[in-house]
């Protein structure tokens, strides 16, 4: 998996999944749609708009709490982001990251990076550049046995891999 | 060394003798649930991409709850979906419009003590309360189970939360499970597993350990669960299940636990969470005479049949504050019917509280229950995040059954100990 570069979403704690997918967001069967444009209409309505490819969302305590909703996550990596910094992540929201082929990296000085900081992230080493701070930052290494997981980027690629090889 | 029964059940499902928490084991399902909103059109759509068949289908349980009773069009191709997906993939246990998922699949005799079982809602922990160890996963994580049968986990740590003596009239479970929002937080015991336990849970109904089992998710819980005893035995023997096994199904001893956390059951009160999170839990004291618009009465959480019995000892012969919105939503169709057999549902139409369809509704703000602009309400169900049940605007506080039904009789937020 290739370095990250991008801006820094930066927001705080308790991002709730309700703020992220809001109920409604998703309708029907088919694909997502447009849905990802009310990822936290509550809470930043700029953020939908503004965000874009590369960019990362970094936040504090307890990111994604709530639903087992997959859309959270998803409607964040539909509008481009291509990780996630917290300093802790609900238990569900961490595996659907991981699952739909998006790194969540748990950082303990998430709080230091500021709102459009310019981020240089290495997914394999856990290790953050702020380049516009001139700090580097040293995440928790993704256990070993989701590397397999993001390798293949994400776990549907990984079920494939994996079918084809028993088949 | 002993084991939890959370580690006891992992155990059996990764085929080892003995696991230690931080350990990870790829464990084998026993029983696989999935609804309407995460089930056919996402996890059952990543399958069919994969091209290969369900791993078991007598282990597959689909239902339909969340996008149901509503002429909403987009919620209808949600239903033809899931009805259409599940005939053509032969699924065996399709249950269509029965109630919630978390109520119907035990009610569908699915469910014993030593299960390891995934479902795909974050309130899949609510079959703990079966002496099963049950979490919940997102929809291509439920795709991987549909795939192969096998899980990846983290054996969790176990923590005890012991609730002793007797709760007093007028407190329940969820007065417990809001105590322990309000005192640790939403992630207070994130990826643990919460065993209840305690003279109070023993004497509790298996639905109120159900509200128990439900809410190890507000407090980040991995899974939550209680020992199963006779009562247990009794209640899945009556919904069907067979060979149920209360002996082998419980923690050693000399079990190990990340903490144990007592809870005096004699001198709890009634508790609320006030907007917007069920961490903001306190005494009902704080908050009591806040104006309200509306109360709900619903969810997997709040409106089964003891539910419905609790709010029936609080309206009995009484009515509600004139003009008052009161909308209740019961938690199946078997549990409504008993409740109208027994003279419950009359006890709360009398009263003048509004009998809605079941199925999750108000608890995702779809409906008549949702709340309007602007407006307070409170409300059985188990979150009440910003958006949730309404529009940002409006207010959502959690109560018990019994203080639910009591603000109803008053508009305003009421210790439902007056009326008891
Ligand atoms: S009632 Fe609410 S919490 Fe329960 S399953 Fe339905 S949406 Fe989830």
């Amino acid at each position: 998996m290739r370095t990250i570069n991008g801006r820094a979403w930066r927001y705080g704690a308790n991002i709730d999944t309700d703020q992220l997918a809001p109920i409604g967001s998703y309708q029907g069967t088919g694909d997502l749609g447009d849905g990802a444009l009310n990822c936290l209409r509550d809470m930043d309505p700029n953020f939908s708009k503004s965000v874009v490819e590369g960019d990362v969302f970094v936040a504090t305590d307890n990111m994604g709490i709530g639903s087992s909703r997959e859309t959270a996550p998803l409607f964040l990596r539909t509008l481009g982001i291509r990780a996630v910094v917290a300093h802790s992540f609900a238990r569900i929201f961490y595996r659907n990251c991981f699952n739909i082929g998006l790194p969540a990296l748990v950082c303990p000085e998430a709080n230091e990076i500021a709102m459009s900081d310019e981020l240089e992230i290495d997914p394999l080493t856990g290790e953050i550049n702020n380049k516009t701070q001139g700090k580097v930052y040293h995440c928790q290494p993704i256990p070993e046995h989701l590397m397999s997981i993001v390798d293949a980027g994400g776990l549907m690629p990984f079920l494939e891999q994996k079918l084809k090889k028993a088949s | 060394m002993g084991q939890t029964l959370a580690e006891k059940i992992i155990a059996k499902a990764a085929g080892v003798d003995h696991v230690t928490p931080g350990e990870i084991v790829t464990c084998k399902v026993d029983l696989a649930m999935m609804h309407d909103s995460a089930g056919p059109r996402s996890a059952g759509k990543n399958l069919d991409k994969l091209g290969v068949p369900i791993w078991d289908l007598d282990k597959l349980v689909v239902i339909t709850d969340h996008y149901i009773n509503d002429d909403n069009p987009s919620h209808q191709e949600i239903q033809k979906h899931a009805q259409s997906w599940s005939a053509d993939h032969d699924i065996k246990h399709f249950i269509k419009e029965q109630g919630i998922c978390h109520i119907v699949l035990p009610e569908g005799g699915h469910v014993k003590p030593g299960m390891f079982i995934v479902g795909g809602d974050s309130h899949s922990v609510t079959g703990g309360a079966f002496g099963t160890f049950m979490v919940g996963v997102g929809a291509t994580e439920m795709t991987g189970v549909l795939a192969t049968g096998e899980i990846w986990a983290r054996v969790p740590e176990t923590v005890r939360i012991d609730v002793t003596g007797a709760l007093t009239p007028g407190v329940s479970a969820k007065d417990v499970i809001l105590k322990l929002c309000g005192d640790y937080g939403i992630m207070g015991f994130n990826y643990q597993a919460i065993e209840y336990s305690g003279d109070a849970v023993s004497a509790m109904s298996v639905e109120e350990r159900m509200t128990l089992a439900n809410m190890a998710a507000e407090l980040g819980g991995k899974a939550g669960y209680c020992e199963p005893d006779q009562k247990t035995a009794d209640a899945l023997t009556g919904w069907g299940a067979k060979d149920i096994d209360i002996e082998t199904w419980r923690s050693d001893a000399d079990a190990t636990y990340a903490k144990t956390v007592t809870i005096d059951g004699n001198a709890l009160t009634p508790h609320v969470a006030a907007p917007s999170s069920p961490e903001n839990s306190t005494p009902i004291a704080e908050h009591k005479g806040t104006k309200l618009d509306q109360a709900y009465l619903g969810a997997c959480t709040g409106a089964k049949l003891d539910d419905l019995r609790m709010a029936a000892a609080v309206l009995k012969g009484r009515k509600i504050k004139e003009g008052f919105k009161f909308m209740i939503s019961p938690s199946s169709l078997a549990m409504a019917e008993k409740a109208k057999a027994d003279g419950t549902m009359k006890i709360i139409e009398d009263a003048g509280g509004i009998i809605l369809p079941m199925g999750c509704s108000g608890c995702i703000g779809i409906g008549p229950s949702r709340l309007e602009e602007d407006t307070v309400g409170i409300s059985s169900t188990n979150r009440n995040f910003v958006g949730r049940a309404g529009p940002k605007s409006s207010k959502l506080f959690l109560g018990s059954p019994y203080t639910v039904a009591a603000s109803a009789l008053t508009g305003e937020i009421t210790d439902p100990r007056e009326f008891l």
